[in-house]
This record gives C-alpha cells, sequence and structure tokens, in this order.
C-alpha cells in the first residue's frame, strides 16, 4: 500500500479548463452508472483536484480534536502511528488549523518521525482576524508542521475572508502555496460561501456533508461542479455522534455490493460517491479507525440508486 | 462570530476527554511533590483560621492568592494552554484574583477570616474543606487514576471553590472577590458536561452555596 501511496502522481498539472470538462464527463458517467466502475480493483479511489487535474485520494485526515494532545509523548507518538497507517494504506491529505490547538505540531511531529514530509498533501487554514496578520500566521503554522510549503491554504469559517483571499492568492501566484480554499462547517454561512465562489477563482471549498446532513447537495455540491471547485467533507460522522449511534445496528448485506464491510466505510462512501466530493476528511485518534477510513478509498462506490437506499436505511434507524 | 446561535457548547470543545486528564496525570507528576506542600498549606489555612487575628487573615489570603497565582502560571499557562488557547485567558483571569487577595486581604488587611460561628460560616468551612479533601477523591471514586486528582492550589476547579468557601468566612462579603471564581466553576462546570464528565455539577453546585449565602447575608 505504501508503494501505491509514492506511485501516485504527486502534480499532474492539466489546464483549468481541461481539467473541468473532464471533470464534468466523468461527473455525468457518475451519474449513468456506479461510480466505483471507475475505479480499478485493489488499486486506491482518487479524485482530480479540478483546477489543477492532480490526483488526490478521496479519504483523507482531519486533525480536530483527535490531534490536539499537547506535549504529551505517548499521545503524539500515538497520533504518529494513525499517521502511519494512513499513508501506508496511501493516504495523503491531513487538514488542520490554528484554531486545533496543539494539532499543527503534532502533525509537524508525526512527519518528522515517519520522515513523510514529502509524501503529505498539507492542507492548513488561516484563522486570525485581520489580514496582516495572516502571513505570521501561516508561517508559524508551516513551521509546526516542518513543510517547505502548504499545498492548501484555505480561509478557517470565513473570518476575515474578505482580507485573507486576496493575500492567499497572491501566495498561490508567488509559488509559496499550490492551491488556496475557504471553509465552513454545519451548515453556517451557505449563501457567502456560494457568493465567493461564483466570484472568486478558489481551488477548494471545504463543507460538512455526511449521509443525515445534505444541504450542500441542492446548491454548493452542483456550485463547485460547474465552477470546477475541488470540495473537501468535514464532520462525515458528526463528530463521532452518527456512527456511535448506528454501530449497534447491523450492516446491511445490501452493503456488500459496493465493499463496505463496516459502518465508517458505508458513512464514507456515501459521501466520496457524490461525484462533485474531492476528499472526506474523518478525525480519529486510532490506528484501527483509521485502517477501516482507508477501506473507503478501495473498491466499489454506490451509484445514485444506492446513495438513495442508504439515505433511507440510516434515516429510519 | 457570525450565525453564533448556531454553535453548540461542544463546539468550543478542541480536546479529548483523555487529553484532558492525562494533562493532570503529567501536571502531577512533573510537580511532586508540590502536592504535599499545597496540602499543607491547605491544613494551615484551617489552623489560622482557628488562630484569629490580623496576621492570620493575611496569612489566609496570601496562601490563597499563592495558589491562584500557581495555577495560572504552572497549569493554565504551562499546561492547559497546550490544549486550549483560551487557557491564556483563564491564566489573566487567575493572576487578577491573586492580585485582589494581595490587594484587598494582605496589603490592605480587609479579610477578617473568622472561625464559624453561625451557619454562613459553618457552610463555608464545610465548603473550604469538601474542596481540600473530598474533591480531589472525586475522580478516583469515578473510577479514574489517582495520578489524576485535583488539589487545592494547584488545580483550578479546587482552588476557587476552596477560596469561595474561605470568602464566606470573611466578616464581610466581598462581592469583587467572589466574581473570579464563580466564573471559573462556571466555566468548568461548562467543559466537563460537554465532555460527558459524571461529575460536571460539583464545582457548580458548590459554588452556588457561597454565593447563595453570600446573599443571604447580604438581606
Amino acid at each position: 500500500m505504501a508503494e501505491e501511496a509514492q506511485q501516485m502522481p504527486r502534480s499532474s498539472y492539466l489546464p483549468r479548463r481541461v481539467a473541468m470538462r473532464g471533470l464534468a464527463a466523468a461527473g455525468a458517467a457518475a451519474m449513468l452508472r456506479p461510480v466505483g466502475a471507475i475505479a480499478r480493483p485493489g488499486t486506491i479511489i482518487t479524485r482530480p483536484i479540478p483546477s489543477s487535474g492532480e490526483a488526490l485520494p478521496v479519504i483523507g485526515l482531519g486533525t480536530w480534536i483527535t490531534f490536539n494532545v499537547g506535549e504529551d509523548p505517548a499521545a503524539r507518538d500515538a497520533c504518529a502511528e494513525v499517521m502511519r497507517h494512513f499513508f501506508d494504506a496511501g493516504g495523503r491529505a491531513i487538514d488542520s488549523s490554528p484554531m486545533y490547538a496543539s494539532s499543527q505540531p503534532v502533525i509537524g511531529h508525526g512527519l518528522r518521525k515517519l520522515g513523510r514530509t514529502k509524501e503529505v498533501f498539507s492542507a492548513d487554514k488561516v484563522w486570525i482576524r485581520g489580514g496582516s496578520r495572516g502571513p505570521a500566521q501561516i508561517e508559524q503554522s508551516r513551521q509546526y508542521w516542518g513543510v517547505p510549503r502548504f499545498d492548501l491554504m484555505q480561509v478557517h469559517n470565513l473570518v476575515s475572508w474578505e482580507e485573507h483571499l486576496p493575500a492567499l492568492l497572491a501566495m498561490k501566484a508567488a509559488g509559496q502555496l499550490r492551491y488556496v480554499g475557504i471553509t465552513t462547517s454545519e451548515g453556517r454561512r451557505h449563501r457567502e460561501i456560494e457568493q465567493i465562489m461564483r466570484d472568486h477563482p478558489i481551488d477548494f471549498v471545504q463543507v460538512t456533508y455526511n449521509v443525515l446532513d445534505r444541504e450542500v447537495e441542492a446548491r454548493i455540491l452542483p456550485l463547485a461542479q460547474e465552477r470546477g471547485i475541488g470540495v473537501i467533507v468535514n464532520r462525515p460522522f458528526r463528530q463521532g455522534v452518527l456512527i456511535r449511534r448506528i454501530e449497534r445496528q447491523r450492516l446491511p448485506d445490501w452493503a456488500a455490493e459496493f465493499e463496505a464491510a463496516n459502518w465508517a466505510q458505508f458513512l464514507l462512501k456515501f459521501i466520496v460517491s457524490h461525484p462533485a466530493v474531492t476528499c472526506a476528511i474523518p478525525a480519529t485518534s486510532r490506528v484501527e479507525h483509521v485502517r477501516e477510513n482507508m477501506g473507503a478509498a478501495r473498491g466499489r462506490l454506490p451509484d445514485a440508486a444506492m446513495r438513495r437506499r442508504m439515505v433511507a436505511h440510516v434515516e429510519a434507524l | 462570530m457570525s450565525e453564533w446561535w448556531t454553535y453548540r457548547l461542544s463546539d468550543f470543545l478542541l480536546f479529548a476527554p483523555r487529553t484532558y486528564y492525562r494533562l493532570f496525570e503529567l501536571y502531577n507528576a512533573d510537580i511532586w511533590p508540590a502536592q504535599i506542600a499545597a496540602l499543607a498549606l491547605g491544613v494551615a489555612i484551617v489552623v489560622l483560621l482557628y488562630r484569629g487575628g490580623a496576621g492570620a487573615s493575611r496569612g489566609i489570603a496570601a496562601i490563597l492568592a499563592a495558589g491562584w497565582l500557581w495555577v495560572a502560571w504552572a497549569f493554565h499557562l504551562e499546561r492547559y494552554a497546550t490544549i486550549n488557547w483560551a487557557a491564556v485567558y483563564f491564566a489573566a483571569g487567575f493572576a487578577v484574583q491573586a492580585l485582589l487577595l494581595v490587594w484587598t486581604g494582605v496589603l490592605r488587611g480587609g479579610l477578617r477570616f473568622q472561625a464559624p460561628s453561625g451557619i454562613p460560616g459553618r457552610i463555608g468551612l464545610g465548603v473550604f474543606l469538601f474542596a481540600l479533601v473530598m474533591q480531589p477523591l472525586i475522580g478516583p471514586l469515578l473510577g479514574r487514576a489517582w495520578t489524576h486528582a485535583e488539589l487545592f492550589g494547584l488545580a483550578p476547579d479546587p482552588t476557587a471553590v476552596a477560596t469561595l468557601g474561605a470568602l464566606l468566612l470573611a466578616n464581610r462579603t466581598r462581592w469583587l472577590l467572589l466574581a473570579i471564581p464563580l466564573l471559573w466553576c462556571a466555566i468548568s462546570g461548562a467543559t466537563l458536561w460537554t465532555m460527558g464528565a459524571p461529575d460536571w455539577f460539583v464545582s457548580p453546585v458548590l459554588a452556588a452555596a457561597p454565593i447563595g449565602v453570600a446573599l443571604w447575608k447580604r438581606s
């Protein structure tokens, strides 16, 4: 699995228009046939970043709460172990924020310990009031991670986005970042998110989406497809509440049709089978959970009819 | 913060419960044997209370202030701030409380602590002794390790509760000195409640008793 991850193209750039045409075609195909039909058996499922065509595994790693372990050396090493299994299973995208307290230095500890600094797709956020303070915060975050530059920098929860976004786009133009994005969670400020998606050349939008929270299906996900914007999905398990609610129930037999072996894979495959979604970022501090999660990036994915069945099933539980 | 009404308490919890309790475990290991000194200082407050007099009252205020200052630096700034960026503000609040105790109780001699004679004093002494002796036992009684124990003068909750109890033993109610301990008990209760801790109510309830008595004394 580690070899697969190393063989994945890190930068296979395509012109934005070409990439968008390709994505639109893939999206249309996905609506007509099982998405899993475009995934080769045994390989990790990737999605092209619309603005570049670079392939990204559909399952990433979130760090909200789970990686905020302070200076505890044992807990830091446990997080590094989670990262090791994540990378070994073909994962690349790790997401964090200055808001997550010690999560950034804990990621940096793991990357240094594992020697995977070049392998990671580093996604972080700027989270500070006032545009003038953004660059210093981004530099501090970069030092915590120990990466030469961030792959993706996002404006966290739209905090001072009017000031941060032009600065991030300028950093991207100067080669100091590779992608720029904005984030929200749990349905907040969606109208503003839509407006930014229409008016600004962002590469990614990060939103909450799961089998029960599907508000983004109506406007944001279609808009992302239309505008060629990648979608990162947070809170795939409603911070664990959703999976705790259903894990005592028996996994339906028909989950085998899209190769979901457990509820985590059931829930994640629902998310990443939406053609607009680039990747989901479940957070965990446990090795067995990261292994389950990464299993959702392999095998078949549910088609549109199966997705409707999944929604009906979970809503009835 | 826009759309503030859509946020829940859990949206502000930055860490897992095991991380929070592990913080106390590592803290206790780092500062050992300061726990013995803290317990001795707690007992010294009781001794000074029964000795009485202006000097003893200044001594009690100084011990309480030292506890608040220690927690501000050693716990909030040095440890809690590594998992909660708000701990910097908590440290500032605890330092202000220490200064208030020094100014009011040590420098100006404005606090005259007395051995309990009526109901308010007995409740105050009860709350103080609970914070000193019983509160550290709550975690272990609920199944958490002894190494996670939170002690007066070293951990914020028993320090705040003990201070509220001690202030009930003063000759007059100093509302300014009650504000920060009460606020901390509310913050701590909300944090533990969000973490799903079964003992989340302990500090808020213990804080409610002194404030009720203080209001009763005033009326």
